[in-house]
């Protein structure tokens, strides 16, 4: 790489992308691996409560569970499609 | 007792079974009795780095069904007298490995050896849970890549929680991450995650870095562990890998380009 290039170049480097990338699905499957037991059951029972009420297509439903101190918050985000009322997006925190 | 060690990397292709041969031709040089197991059954591939594919007989799936004592199924290196190969078999299912024979060939081994080296297959599925089930330590085998470092992380899980020292409650297993195919020049140009970013990732002691180098294909041409090749780069970055995996003290090389000389410059190569 010579000084035109380094001086003309904007974008990020590519390795820089890749530990930024890394970094975020490392931490979210750490966190998928180390949860407590119930939570896939949890989430799918969930969905299917959900489920009876409202058509949801399942790949836009997404649920995190996040460590703020001593507090857990899950949060469940679910698209509803075409949804008639004023409220596109139903949300569930719980503590 | 012997101290089981198992070379692992959930993703194919990064230099598990080069490392388990040369990390075990290393350790036979040093004059410990050591053994390596190719867990890798129905795809075996240890045999030919080491070079004594048209020696196999018997297999390790014969020896955990007695059709074959260890005895008969070992194959002695020709180049160390205290390294012995255990190949996988070819043609069985993977499932013929079961946790009870395996436990028990290992058991075996223990009482002669000093080092037992398992090449776990890739994936995660039964060959790759048996190799590290009974590791004492582990050699994470990691190129600076998405995907790579991606599946060690998800290994590095397993071993913390499906491994028998896990199971069981006594103790971790002790890692030890090996960054493969490694080029100072793409780190420098930005193309290329650098040491320092895969470890800060994973979190894991760094055991060495093995740079890319051309002497590896020509060491599995010949079926000679790369280690053997004591003027290239990576046959001395592994000998480095295994006097600190005993306890020495040694710097990490082949970190920086190499620097080109004027002529070099000058012919542009």
């Amino acid at each position: 790489m010579n000084l035109i290039d380094y001086f003309l170049s904007k974008r990020k480097k590519t390795a820089v992308v890749a530990k930024e990338r890394l970094q975020i699905i490392l931490a979210r499957e750490r966190v998928d691996r180390t949860g407590p037991d119930y939570l896939p059951a949890l989430k799918r029972e969930l969905l299917e409560v959900v489920a009876k009420y409202v058509a949801i297509d399942v790949d836009k439903v997404q649920v995190n569970l996040q460590h703020d101190g001593d507090c857990e918050i899950l949060e469940l985000n679910i698209a509803l499609p075409e949804a008639p009322s004023t409220q596109p997006q139903a949300q569930l925190a719980s503590q | 007792m012997a101290t089981i060690i198992v070379v692992t990397s959930g993703k194919g292709g990064v230099g598990k079974t080069t490392t388990s041969a040369s990390v075990s031709t290393g350790l036979a040089k040093r004059g410990f009795k050591t053994a390596v197991i190719d867990f890798d059954v129905g795809l075996r591939n240890l045999d030919l780095i080491m070079g004594c594919e048209r020696r196999v007989v018997y297999d390790f799936v014969n020896v955990i069904q007695s059709e074959a004592s260890l005895k008969q199924a070992l194959i002695r290196d020709k180049h160390c007298e205290n390294l012995y190969i255990l190949p996988a078999s070819q043609t069985r299912d993977k499932d013929a490995l079961t946790k009870e024979g395996v436990g028990q060939v290992l058991d075996q081994l223990r009482q002669d050896f000093d080092y037992i080296v398992c090449d776990s297959p890739a994936g995660i599925e039964q060959g790759a849970m048996m190799a590290l089930y009974f590791a004492d330590e582990a050699i994470i085998v990691t190129n600076p890549e998405v995907s790579s470092v991606r599946d060690s992380d998800r290994i590095l899980g397993i071993l913390q929680a499906k491994s028998q020292r896990a199971v069981n409650g006594s103790g971790r297993v002790k890692e030890h991450l090996l960054i493969t195919r490694y080029s100072p020049r793409r780190v420098e140009a930005g193309e290329m995650l650098s040491v320092k970013d895969v470890q800060d990732l994973l979190g894991v002691p760094l055991i060495g870095v093995v740079p890319e180098s051309e002497s590896v294909l020509q060491a599995s041409n010949s079926g000679v562990p790369v280690i053997h090749f004591d003027k290239s780069a990576s046959g001395q970055a592994y000998d480095d890998v295994v006097s600190r995996f005993l306890g020495e003290q040694k710097p990490m090389r082949f970190l920086e380009p190499e620097k080109k000389s004027f002529i070099q410059r000058l012919f542009g190569t």
